[in-house]
């Protein structure tokens, strides 16, 4: 089981990790974050098949993920 | 009692720079202060000091900035055209409030000019080095030893006011050679640099910026009250002159720096023999202009004064505006690399205040 | 549950003023991770001169210096001079060292200056608004080319790491790209060494990163990274370009 960490503030909604998550489960939130950016999130659900890779983490411009395993 | 030895200019310039315990130089070759960095070549690295010869006067400013704004002292040294090409570093080293001292041993200009002495970078250095409102605190020593004590001030002055300092000399001074001593100074109370960046290492919690970017207008005004200040300050405290022979009523007051100004003590002398009682003002520092100095005379000359420079004319500005309208100003001038006689001069004072009496 | 990836404490935790997608933030993190990992974070001084990673002297937790346009190398020289058991970093774009700071560049690493430049390329001018280049490739299209480079005109697109490792004083020059996480990690390697190879004082190392510039080039952040992939890998070709330090010099 693995935890990707989204700081919402922080997203500027440039969506590269969505392109590089093996698994493709991260998507867009509806809300706006501050900034007016729609933030990058992981459901519950989709959270589940996250493999801890950190791939969204480390592409991530901004630092918006943490990663646990 | 130091022991007097005989020195070049330049590397007299080296020399002291070494007892203020200057850390880095960096140079660039141009005549006619070629041998400051060449002195410092043979030098520095015999004390464990840095000397670099930099690709240019641009790269040199800057490592200047770097240095300098690592917590060392730090001296840089060229001649007119090479200063220009330093105006932009220098607004940068004021701008980011960092010491330093750079040297600038004048020759003719415009252009590429000449390699003889003059004194046409007055403006230059006290008006106009480079972009933005700032000033820098100018020495104009007129002899070698003069050089080296104003270099070792121009570090105390620098490091206590977080400022660049310019030692202004011309290509006569920078040549020739008399003799020096370097005495024990009376070193100032001077702040320490928790400023600079030596790495937090541990002791900070907080990291250190050297910056002069400021994007918000708000920041940047208050930045620039804040150097306003600090020249305030300056004003109040440096200005350094020589008043001579100004005792009493004169015929009319010299205003001269630099090694022009031995010439017109020359001149003074032979016009005392004459009956004509020549006062003469010597700036030190070029900025802070000593401009109580002028206003005290205003009452006290017959002919107003007579500006004598290596130029076309440019501290004459300066005295001007000190003399504000209340007595005539006259000028004589040579240049490039054109130096006048005391007889010149002498001449030209006594077709202003009329001949012998 | 074990922490896998978090945050460096090479970076202050503040926003970035970066466009959105703008690989300057991954580059900001490779340095910042690279001189924790070192240990040296407590004796690092960076340098960023003009460009739009100018405020990147907010964001590392180091000390910093701002340095005017093209000359940090300079500026890093004078710090490294002064201070030679620190570790010195220059954070340059492509118009600051391959324009107006060629100069001291090349002389930085033809002295051996004991530093580490971290050269990002992203064929563009990005602060002042999407101006032609050094690094523009042939044909690109920006404010100041806006018919496409012209390179009758214009001149040709500098290889910068292959010039440099022609000194004899640089002695580790690699091009990276961070267009793909794959290449983030080998471009993190890269950082790393240098550093590494600048603790030891065996001479200049510059490390080129290939970077993105969404807003300017005109394409939404993924696209940029496709962008990057397909026009600029294949005139700066990614690998090591001179490693002094094992005695294999390509």
């Amino acid at each position: 089981m693995a935890i990707a960490k989204f700081r919402e503030e922080r997203c500027k909604g440039c969506g590269l990790c969505l392109e590089v998550c093996p698994v493709k489960i991260i998507g867009f939130d509806e809300k706006l974050n501050a900034k007016g950016y729609h933030p990058a999130a992981i459901t519950e659900e989709n959270m589940k098949k996250c493999v801890g890779c950190a791939s969204c983490a480390r592409i991530c411009p901004d630092l918006v993920i943490t990663v646990e395993k | 009692m130091a022991e007097k030895i005989l020195m070049k200019g330049n590397e007299a310039i080296g020399e002291a720079a070494i007892h203020a315990g200057c850390q880095c130089f960096f140079g660039y070759p141009i005549t006619p202060q070629t041998e400051v960095a060449a002195y410092m070549a043979r030098k520095m690295p015999k004390i464990g000091r840095v000397f670099l010869q930099a690709e240019s006067e641009v790269a040199a400013i800057n490592m200047v900035y770097g240095a300098a704004g690592s917590g060392v002292r730090v001296l840089t040294s060229s001649s007119s055209p090479g200063i220009s090409l330093k105006a932009e570093g220098i607004s940068y080293i004021a701008g980011a409030e960092l010491p330093c001292v750079i040297i600038n041993i004048v020759r003719g200009g415009p252009g590429l000019g000449g390699i003889q002495p003059a004194q046409s970078d007055y403006l230059q250095a006290t008006k106009g080095c480079g972009h933005g409102d700032y000033k820098m605190v100018v020495f104009a020593p007129a002899s070698v030893q003069e050089m080296v004590d104003l270099v070792q001030e121009g570090f105390d002055v620098a490091d206590m006011y977080r400022t660049p300092v310019m030692v202004m000399g011309d290509g006569m001074l920078g040549q020739m050679m008399e003799p020096v001593e370097f005495k024990e100074r009376q070193g100032r109370q001077l702040p320490s640099k928790d400023w600079a960046t030596t790495g937090l290492r541990g002791k900070r919690e907080k990291h250190n910026v050297i910056n002069s970017l400021f994007l918000k207008p708000e920041e940047l005004e208050e930045h620039n009250r804040k150097l306003q200040a600090k020249y305030r300050e300056i004003e109040n405290n440096e200005v350094k002159y020589e008043m001579y022979n100004c005792e009493g009523e004169v015929d009319i007051v010299i205003a001269a720096y630099g090694i022009t100004s031995r010439i017109c003590k020359n001149a003074v002398k032979m016009l005392e023999k004459e009956g004509i009682k020549v006062g003469l003002i010597r700036p030190i520092t070029l900025w802070p202009f000593p401009s109580k100095a002028f206003e005290e005379m205003c009452g006290k000359t017959k002919h107003g004064f007579i500006s004598v420079e290596l130029s076309e004319g440019q501290m004459i500005e300066d005295v001007a505006l000190a003399v504000n309208g209340r007595a005539p100003i006259h000028f004589y001038g040579r240049s490039g690399g054109m130096v006048p006689t005391p007889a010149e001069i002498a001449n030209k004072i006594k077709a202003i205040v009329g001949g012998a009496k | 549950m074990a922490v896998i990836f978090e945050r460096t404490k090479g970076l202050l935790d503040v926003p970035t003023h970066y466009c959105p997608g703008c690989t300057h933030g991954v580059i900001h993190r490779l340095v910042a991770e690279s001189l924790e990992e070192l240990g040296v974070l407590d004796r690092a001084t960076g340098v960023a001169p003009v460009g739009c990673s100018v405020l990147a002297y907010d964001y590392f937790s180091c000390d910093m210096h701002e340095a005017a346009h093209g000359r940090a190398p300079a500026v890093a020289t004078g710090i490294k001079r002064a201070i030679p058991d620190s570790i010195v970093f220059t954070y340059q774009g492509d118009g600051d060292l391959a324009a107006i700071g060629t100069a001291e560049i090349v002389h930085a690493a033809a002295r051996g200056e004991r530093i580490t430049t971290i050269f990002v390329n992203n064929c563009i001018y990005g602060m002042t608004g999407g101006q032609m280049a050094p690094t523009t490739l042939p044909g690109q299209v920006t404010e100041t080319s806006p018919y496409g480079r012209d390179v009758n005109t214009a001149g040709h697109p500098i290889r910068v790491a292959e010039m440099i490792s022609t000194l004899d004083g640089a002695v580790y020059v690699e091009r990276v790209s961070v267009d793909s996480v794959p290449n983030i990690l080998k471009a993190k390697k890269a950082i790393k060494k240098a550093f590494e190879i600048q603790m030891q004082g065996l001479g200049f190392t510059l490390i080129e990163v290939l970077s993105t510039c969404p807003t300017n080039w005109g394409l939404a952040p993924v696209e940029a990274l496709k962008w990057l992939r397909e026009n600029m890998i294949p005139y700066y070709p990614l690998g090591v370009k001179k490693d002094a330090t094992t005695g294999e010099v390509k």
